[in-house]
């Protein structure tokens, strides 16, 4: 994967002049190579010190890459098989949610995760990932299946946000939000959320209440995209990074303030350099992470979970 | 229209806190109605219940204001009304932090938070409410609002007496980040609580309602009112054009199209809102009622 975005230009410099020793092959002088392998060493060294301090702009840019993975490829790389399910059974089916029960770790699992498209055909199957609120109801209806056959729900989010047309309010957009918040908040099946692109605003909370939150390291999860919470507090999206920034949207950040249970780690450069490697670290936190919910009874799961939320929030008491 | 009947005692004291201190003459004060353009004399609007008495166009009430209109007089008690807002995140806009803005609100408004939260009667029936106050930063929900919104329904709980919560509010509040987006989950969570103990939930929905509060608990009522022509949608109206590029009809995502698509159960005029809730409150409040109003003698 080439670097190709504005504050990865150094890279993408080193990068090609790889590229051009590389293609040189057995034809490569002796200094050439020494040459080949010093720039290798910098573009691994200015990879991890550009990556290190990535803006909180730089990481929104970053976890909107056209060439992330997105769920339908992490689903490939972790599971054994996948069956999706489709449609709300009332309305329609929502590309934009993918669904259904996956082999995985030998057990099954319901996965349940908004989709983002590639090319123009997928962005228009895949709604640009901005599910409407058959694909909640969607959700909600393999959720409920989960729970009646015991299995674990495993929600993969990458949301810009969820639709904003006349047709999403005339179909109850706000209500099947609402709704899966208070489905998924007793649930009696482990749940686990793994923010892996975008977390957008009440779109992806909409199937992230959960045990566990975790969140990919170059992921972001916030209160509203940046252009939106710009556009409320500035009048301007042009001041979206300052909106990035303000809003504390990096996972690392939300680690900090404890808002999530896990930070996994992406390769280097970010998890499009390396399918493989970023599939695979997911895969172990997941494996582990249900390993750990699993042996807690329900009931006390439950009680958990309420906890989790119950506690959320910074707040005084003025004293008078 | 014709004069409104004189029901509920209306509002002539108006909020309490918000301190215009006592002008001693305020019948010459006029104010024009945005929707037809009638120009309203003040005291007739708010013996009216601000509402315009020509097309019931239903202006905004605070949260003070809303409590005298819907409860029994002198029956509201307020708690955790020292509940306010920190900065977690260290929030700065326009170089204004965000604890000075909150400070600024409080003091122009006269509220602690952008909503009130306590436990009164209606129709001598005793509930758990909350209602919202939209002049504090637009009624937006952070961490304060979405505890005592918890608390109320808490309350509601721990009393065995039903939770009415008073909506009205532009979304989240986007200076406390995540931590406001997590509120919604709080609030439904709390709400799920409320079901366990069999307790009903009224959700009145006022002008505007919107955002995260519309995505949570304020849609998830066992009954869900709201006043004539609020606006109450998930995006509003400018996020659906800007990003759809197109014009909405008139009437979009108002009270009457969300009753016509079925979101909700009535459209309640505000002279109204007061009998209709203390109907329903004695169709489901679990107390057992006297008198000529025994309707509901469910034995718990």
């Amino acid at each position: 994967m080439a670097y190709d975005l504005e504050f990865e230009r150094p890279l993408a410099e080193l990068e090609k002049k790889i590229t051009g020793l590389q293609r040189k092959g057995d034809r490569l002088k002796h200094d050439e190579h020494l040459q080949l392998q010093d720039a290798e060493r910098e573009l691994r060294r200015r990879t991890e010190e550009i990556y290190s301090r990535l803006t909180a702009w730089q990481t929104v840019l970053v976890a909107r890459h056209k060439d992330r993975p997105y769920s339908a490829d992490y689903i490939r790389l972790i599971c054994d098989d996948f069956f999706e399910l489709h449609g709300d059974r009332a309305f329609g089916d929502d590309h934009a949610i993918i669904t259904g029960p996956a082999k995985f770790d030998g057990q099954t699992v319901m996965l349940v995760c908004h989709q983002k498209g590639r090319d123009t055909k997928e962005k228009q199957l895949h709604n640009l990932g901005m599910p409407n609120p058959e694909g909640y109801r969607k959700a909600a209806r393999t959720m409920q299946q989960a729970e009646k056959f015991g299995y674990p729900v495993i929600c993969l989010i990458d949301t810009p946000a969820a639709f904003p047309g006349l047709g999403a309010e005339e179909r109850g957009q706000a209500q099947a939000i609402a709704a899966n918040l208070y489905l998924m908040s007793r649930l009696r099946v482990p749940i686990i959320a793994v923010v892996i692109g975008e977390g957008g605003s009440g779109g992806a909370l909409a199937i992230s209440i959960a045990d566990r939150i975790l969140m990919l390291e170059f992921s972001i999860y916030s209160v509203a995209p940046p252009e939106a919470a710009a556009n409320i507090l500035w009048r301007d999206t042009a001041f979206a990074p300052q909106a990035a920034e303000a809003m504390r949207i990096s996972a690392r950040e939300l680690k900090e303030i404890d808002l999530i249970d896990e930070l996994i780690v992406e390769p280097l450069g970010g998890a499009h350099h390396n399918y493989r490697a970023a599939a695979d670290n997911l895969k172990a936190t997941l494996i582990k992470q249900l390993a750990d919910l699993q042996q807690v009874p329900v009931d006390e799961l439950l009680a958990r979970r309420y906890q989790k939320f119950r506690n959320i929030g910074k707040f005084g008491r003025a004293s008078e | 229209m014709v004069k409104e009947a004189e029901v509920p005692s209306p509002a002539q004291t108006s909020s309490r806190n918000r301190s215009k201190p006592d002008k001693p003459f305020m019948g010459n004060l006029a104010l024009k109605c945005p929707k037809c353009k009638e120009m309203l004399v003040g005291r007739d609007w708010e013996k009216n219940l601000k509402v315009c008495p020509r097309c019931s166009f239903h202006f905004k009430l605070s949260a003070y204001e809303r409590i005298e209109l819907l409860t029994d007089a002198d029956s509201f008690v307020e708690l955790d009304s020292d509940i306010v807002s920190v900065d977690p995140l260290k929030f700065v806009v326009r170089s204004q932090v965000y604890t000075s803005k909150l400070r600024e609100e409080s003091e122009n408004v006269g509220l602690n938070e952008a909503v009130v939260i306590g436990h009164a009667t209606i129709e001598e029936l005793p509930l758990a409410l909350a209602v919202m106050d939209f002049n504090f930063i637009g009624g937006s929900m952070g961490s304060a609002v979405g505890e005592k919104i918890t608390l109320a329904i808490e309350l509601g709980i721990e009393k065995n007496i039903p939770v009415l919560i008073s909506s009205t509010s532009g979304g989240a509040r986007m200076q406390e980040g995540l931590y406001s987006l997590m509120q919604m989950a709080k609030t439904a969570a709390a709400l799920s609580k409320l079901a366990e103990a069999k307790l009903p939930y009224f959700s009145l929905l006022t002008d505007p309602t919107t955002g995260g509060v519309t995505a949570s608990f304020a849609l998830l009522g066992d009954v869900i009112l709201a006043e004539p022509g609020a606006l109450i949608c998930f995006a509003g109206p400018r996020v659906i054009e800007g990003f759809m590029h197109v014009k909405l009809p008139e009437g979009a995502v108002t009270s009457e199209f969300m009753l016509q698509h079925g979101m909700i159960d009535m459209v309640v005029h505000r002279r109204d809102l007061r009998q209709t809730l203390g109907r329903l409150l004695r169709f489901y409040a679990k107390v057992e009622v006297t008198g000529e109003t025994r309707i509901n003698q469910e034995t718990r």
